[in-house]
C-alpha cells in the first residue's frame, strides 16, 4: 500500500504545485524518487515527531498541502496534541500518513502495533480519517487526500498487499462505503476496514456464505445514510477491524446506528458483532497472520446465522 | 559468564549477525556499533544476578535503541540470564524474542523501540534511587539520530536540576539514522559542547577502544552533583567490512553468502 500511496503522490504532486512532504526519518527505497523530483518540496524532518508535525503545520498555514509519512504510531501518538490543536483546530491541510496499520509490522513488537489510533484520531473534531482496505482503494484516497482542503488522516498497510477490488475508482468521496458483494437474503452484512478486508473477502468465498460485504475506507466521517440504509437491511452486521474493539469502526457504527434508534430513524436495531482486539497488548513475536489469528481477528461461519 | 569484555563483544557481534540471518530481521548495523559498549558494561562494569534479574541493588541497564536488540539479547545469554540457545528463537512466531527490546525477557528492565523514551525512564529510575537512598546506578544507551527527540533533552534539563550523578547516558554516536548521515538530517555538532551545557559532564571517546569505554564509565562513577553522558564515536556495522558505515545495512539483512562473509571476518 505504501507505493501505491507514494507512486500516487508523485503523480498528484506533478499536478498540484502545493504538495509537500516530509518523512520522519525514514521511507528507504520508498519515496526517493518523491525527493529527487521535487526537492524543494521534500523534507526529512528527523526522528523528532512532535516538531515535525508543528512544522506541517506552519508550513500548511503558509498554502502547503502538507503530508507526513511514519510509521505506526510516531506520527499519530506521539504527537497526537500538536495534531489536535496545531492542525485540526486551525483546519490546516495536513495529511498524516502512518504506514503498518494493525499487526503489520508484526515482530517488531507493540512499540510498532498500531492497534488504538485509530480511536484515538476519530475523537478529534475536523480530522478524516480514511483506512483503505486495499492498494486500489489507498490510491483513489491518495487523490481524493490531494485534493481536500483540511486535516485527514490516512492508514496505510505496509507492503505487499493483495487487491480486492478489480477496478480503479473514478471518483472516491469522503465517507463513502463500497459495496463488494451482495447477499441474496439481505439478512447478514460483513463490513471491513484496511487490509484485512482481503481476509474477509477469502472467507467469503472460500466458506461459501451468503452474506453482503462491505469495504469501509472512512471511519470517519461515517455515512450516515448508508448506515442507516445497512441497519435497515440487515439484522446481523460484522465489523471487522485490526484495532482494539474500543473506540474502533464497530464502536463507530454502533454509536450511529445507537444514535438513529434512540431517535426513532431506525426501528430495529440489528444485532452488531465487533472482531477486533479484545482490549490487549500483544507481546510474542509474529507475522501479522500470526498476530491476527492470536489477537481473535478470526471469521466463524456460525457469526453469519 | 564471560569477564574478558573483548571476547564478550566478540560473542555478541557473532550471535547478533547471525540472529538477524537465520531471522531475515534489520537493524543490524546499529546492533554492531554498539558491540563493544555492551562487552564493557556486562563483563565488568554493571552489577546484577544473573539468576535474580530483578535483584534490588542491581544496576539498571536501558537500551532505549530498542532496534538494536539483538546485541542486548545475546549479552545477556552469554552471561547467563537464559541459556545461549535461547537466541534461535528470535523473531519466531510466539517466541518472547521480538525484534526491539522486550521486559519479558529475564535481564531487560523496559521495553523500547519507539525512539525518545529510554532517557526519560532512566531519570525516573535513577531519581528514584536517589530518594530511596539506594546506591545502584542506572545507565541508558541512545542513538544519535535518536538524541533528535526533544524528549531527551528535557530529560537531561530535569537530572540536572535533580543533580542526577548515579545516571549515565552513552550515546552511540555512529553518524548514521534512518534516512541519512546524522550530520546532514539534523547535525547535532557541537554535540559535546551542548550537552555540558545543560549541566551534565560530558567525555568523548573511541566507543571501540575498551580502555576508553572503562575509563569513561570510571570517571562518571567518580563524579558528583550532575550527571555523565559519554558520547561514544562510534561505526555503524563496526566488524563487518561491507556493513561498515553503510546506511543499508539499516535495513538489510545478510544473504547466506554475506553472513558466511560477516562470521569468517568476525572469527579473525
Ligand atoms: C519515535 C520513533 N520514530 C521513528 C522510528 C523509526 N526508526 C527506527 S530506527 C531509526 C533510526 C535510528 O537512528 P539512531 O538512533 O542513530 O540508531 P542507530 O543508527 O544506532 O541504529 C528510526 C528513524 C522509531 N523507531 N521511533
Amino acid at each position: 500500500m505504501r507505493t501505491a500511496f507514494v507512486s500516487q503522490l508523485i503523480k498528484e504532486a506533478e499536478q498540484h504545485p502545493d504538495i509537500f512532504l516530509i518523512i520522519g526519518d525514514l521511507g528507504f527505497n520508498v519515496v526517493e524518487e518523491f525527493a529527487k523530483k521535487f526537492p524543494d518540496r521534500f523534507l526529512n524532518a528527523g526522528i523528532a515527531e512532535q516538531n515535525m508535525i508543528g512544522v506541517a503545520a506552519g508550513l500548511a498555514k503558509e498554502g502547503y498541502n502538507v503530508y507526513v509519512y511514519s510509521i505506526a504510531n510516531f506520527p499519530t501518538l506521539r504527537c497526537i496534541e500538536q495534531i489536535r490543536y496545531d492542525v485540526c483546530y486551525h483546519n490546516l491541510s495536513v495529511k498524516i500518513v502512518a504506514v503498518g496499520a494493525g499487526y503489520a509490522y508484526g515482530s517488531l513488537g507493540s512499540s510498532h502495533h498500531a492497534t488504538e489510533e485509530m480511536g484515538m484520531m476519530r475523537t478529534i473534531p475536523d480530522l478524516v480519517v480514511a483506512s483503505p482496505g486495499d492498494p486500489i482503494e489507498a490510491k483513489a484516497i491518495t487523490t481524493l487526500s490531494a485534493n481536500y482542503q483540511g486535516p485527514m488522516y490516512l492508514r496505510l498497510g505496509k507492503a505487499g498487499e493483495k487487491q480486492v477490488h478489480t477496478t480503479s475508482f473514478d471518483n472516491m468521496m469522503i465517507g463513502d462505503i463500497v459495496a463488494l458483494k451482495q447477499g441474496s437474503t439481505g439478512r447478514s452484512a460483513l463490513l471491513a476496514t484496511g487490509s484485512i478486508l482481503h481476509y474477509a473477502n477469502e472467507f467469503i468465498s472460500e466458506k461459501g456464505i451468503d452474506t453482503s460485504l462491505y469495504s469501509v475506507p472512512f471511519i470517519k466521517p461515517l455515512n450516515k445514510q448508508q448506515i442507516k440504509e445497512l441497519a435497515q437491511k440487515h439484522n446481523n452486521i460484522i465489523v471487522l477491524e485490526e484495532h482494539q474493539k474500543s473506540a474502533g469502526l464497530g464502536s463507530a457504527i454502533i454509536e450511529q446506528v445507537s444514535d438513529m434508534y434512540a431517535s426513532g430513524e431506525i426501528s430495529v436495531f440489528p444485532k452488531i458483532k465487533r472482531v477486533a482486539i479484545d482490549d490487549c497488548f500483544y507481546h510474542l513475536s509474529g507475522s501479522q497472520a500470526f498476530l491476527r489469528k492470536n489477537a481473535g481477528l478470526v471469521l466463524h461461519e456460525n457469526m453469519f446465522e | 559468564m564471560i569477564t574478558d569484555s573483548i571476547v564478550l563483544a566478540n560473542a555478541i557481534r557473532k550471535h547478533s549477525v547471525r540472529m538477524v540471518y537465520r531471522a531475515g530481521a534489520s537493524h543490524i548495523g546499529g546492533a554492531m556499533s554498539m558491540a563493544d559498549i555492551l562487552g564493557v558494561l556486562y563483563s565488568s562494569e554493571l552489577r546484577y544476578k544473573p539468576d535474580n534479574p530483578q535483584w534490588d541493588n542491581r544496576d539498571r541497564f536501558i537500551l532505549s535503541k530498542g532496534h538494536s536488540c539483538v546485541a542486548l539479547y545475546s549479552a545477556l545469554a552469554l552471561c547467563d540470564f537464559y541459556p545461549i540457545e535461547h537466541l534461535d528463537d528470535y523473531g519466531k512466531e510466539g517466541s518472547f524474542f521480538l525484534s526491539h527490546t522486550s521486559h519479558y525477557i529475564p535481564g531487560v528492565e523496559v521495553s523500547s523501540g519507539s525512539l525518545g523514551h529510554g532517557l526519560s525512564m532512566a531519570v525516573g529510575m535513577a531519581l528514584a534511587g536517589k530518594i530511596k537512598k539506594k546506591d545502584y546506578r542506572t545507565y541508558v544507551l541512545v542513538g544519535d539520530g535518536e538524541m533528535n527527540e526533544g524528549s531527551n533533552w528535557e530529560a537531561m534539563l530535569l537530572a540536572t536540576q535533580k543533580g542526577l550523578n548515579n545516571l549515565c547516558l552513552i550515546i552511540d554516536y555512529n553518524k548514521l539514522q534512518g534516512y541519512g548521515r546524522t550530520s546532514e538530517v539534523l547535525p547535532l555538532e557541537p554535540l559535546s559542547a551542548k550537552v555540558q551545557s545543560f549541566g551534565w559532564n560530558c567525555i568523548t571517546i573511541d566507543g571501540h577502544n575498551h580502555d576508553d569505554i572503562k575509563r569513561a564509565l570510571a570517571e562518571a562513577k567518580q563524579t558528583t552533583g550532575k550527571s555523565t553522558a559519554i558520547v561514544a564515536n562510534t561505526v555503524k556495522g563496526k566488524g563487518v567490512s561491507y556493513m561498515e558505515d553503510e546506511l543499508l545495512w539499516h535495513y538489510r539483512s545478510p544473504n547466506e553468502q554475506e553472513y558466511n562473509q560477516a562470521i569468517k571476518e568476525l572469527e579473525l
